[in-house]
């Protein structure tokens, strides 16, 4: 049993739906990047897939919109105790793109616009885990929450669903990236509160 | 990682809403500047809230250094800002974050931006650079609505060799303040030898619209993305 803190207690939130361990809702969509926001214009935007024999597939924003997207209705858990319920996204499906993906590869490394990386096995993006997102609330992605294109992984801690995404590259053996490198855990499942390595 | 168990040592108040607090806590150890640590209360019948603050100084095992700025209807702020008293537990897990920090070993000139509490893992590398008597050259531009809402600015403008203040106000500037009140502009963040040709390592912390005002204006000036780190609070 944690020790009791005298006192506390008394502004807790209504109980809502169940939230992974450490959590709290927020109305806000906080934002967290390491850096500056990149602005990539959809106009040089790119989507490079790439196999770990280095074939490459590349989409452009006209050949993103053009592919069958998707309603998402998710909650979303940032590793900064912030969750937020019921977030709605359109966006392209990572079985869609991975399709005629020809890989045995087990690992993925996501790369974005702005040089941040995180890594993710190859399973949870297939099944309908995963999207590269376009939309938020109706509404083209803005910038800070990483328009023009996120990937949107929301089974995993938020750092996982990689801000201006540029690439996927497929990987025999698992590599870390940014955060991973930086003290997060490699897996980051928020229900297991793999917050830290 | 585990949770330490902390005491309230030490609170002392440092604007109308900001209040420094000092923990014990056996057994933390290894901060760097510019880290933080998640804080954890139970209450008695063990509901639990965790948030996450930047340290405001490192260096003292075993001890850990807040301060914190309460938000307005909040849950976990406002009982530290107003109620937590010395001789109240908590837990601490930390130090974590392995990006946002100074190491005091780099010689790199080094342009720090705050906007609001924003200035706290700042606080940690001014104090870690005079602790360890380095000459690193730093520049602290600080903005904050008013006078009254700056912190430890007694401290931080104690003349320091090799250290650069500068303060904006963005509602209400001191009585014969040379400027109006006004927002953060590309002149504040240039000063000679903390341009990009100078190798200047740049942090940015504050509210969300205040980092994507102020990193915008620096890649602007010509600071490589990758040499601008950022630490963002509240949504956008």
């Amino acid at each position: 049993m944690a020790v009791v803190t005298r006192g506390f207690g008394g502004r807790r939130p209504e109980p809502e739906h169940d939230i992974p361990p450490g959590q709290f809702v927020t109305g806000d969509f906080p934002v967290l990047s390491a850096g500056p926001t990149p602005n990539v214009d959809e106009s040089r935007w790119e989507l490079t897939v790439r196999t770990e024999t280095g074939e490459g597939t590349s989409w452009t924003w006209e050949q993103l919109m053009a592919l069958p997207a998707e309603d998402v209705e998710t909650d979303i858990h940032c590793v900064t105790h912030w969750s937020k319920l019921g977030t709605t996204w359109r966006g392209v499906s990572l079985d869609t793109l991975l399709a005629d993906v020809e890989t045995s590869a087990e690992f993925v490394m996501a790369r974005s616009y702005g040089g941040y990386t995180t890594n993710l096995p190859l399973q949870d993006l297939l099944d309908g885990q995963a999207w590269v997102a376009f939309e938020f609330e109706g509404e083209p992605l803005e910038p800070v929450h990483g328009g023009p294109a996120r990937l949107l992984v929301p089974h995993l801690y938020f750092w996982k669903s990689a801000k201006w995404l540029r690439g996927l590259d497929l990987m025999d053996d698992e590599d870390l990236g940014f955060w991973e490198q930086n003290g997060y855990h490699a897996y980051g499942d928020p229900w297991l509160e793999q917050r830290y390595a | 990682m585990s949770w330490h168990v902390a005491t309230v040592v030490g609170a002392r108040p440092l604007t109308r809403t900001a209040r420094a607090l000092t923990l014990a806590v056996p057994g933390f150890a290894g901060a760097l500047p510019g880290q933080h640590v998640d804080v954890r209360l139970t209450a008695p019948d063990g509901y639990q809230a965790t948030r996450a603050y930047s340290l405001a100084q490192t260096g003292v095992d075993e001890r850990v250094d807040l301060v914190v700025d309460e938000v307005p209807g909040g849950e976990v702020s406002p009982y530290l800002v107003r109620d937590a008293r010395p001789g109240d537990q908590l837990e601490v897990r930390g130090p974590l974050g392995g990006y946002f920090v100074w190491h005091d070993g780099d010689t790199a000139p080094v342009l720090l931006v705050a906007g609001g509490s924003g200035v706290v893992p700042f606080l940690a590398m001014l104090r870690a650079r005079r602790e360890a008597g380095r000459r690193a050259p730093f520049r602290l531009v600080c903005s904050v609505r008013t006078p009254a809402d700056a912190i430890e600015r007694g401290e931080v403008d104690t003349p320091d060799r090799g250290l650069d203040v500068r303060w904006v106000f963005t509602r209400e500037a001191p009585p014969g303040w040379p400027a109006p009140p006004r927002r953060i502009t590309t002149d504040d963040l240039t000063a000679p030898g903390f341009g990009p040709d100078d190798g200047t390592a740049v942090f940015v912390c504050g509210p969300t619209g205040f980092v994507e005002a102020a990193a915008g204006l620096l890649t602007g000036l010509g600071h490589p993305p990758d040499r601008v780190r950022t630490e963002r609070f509240g949504g956008a």
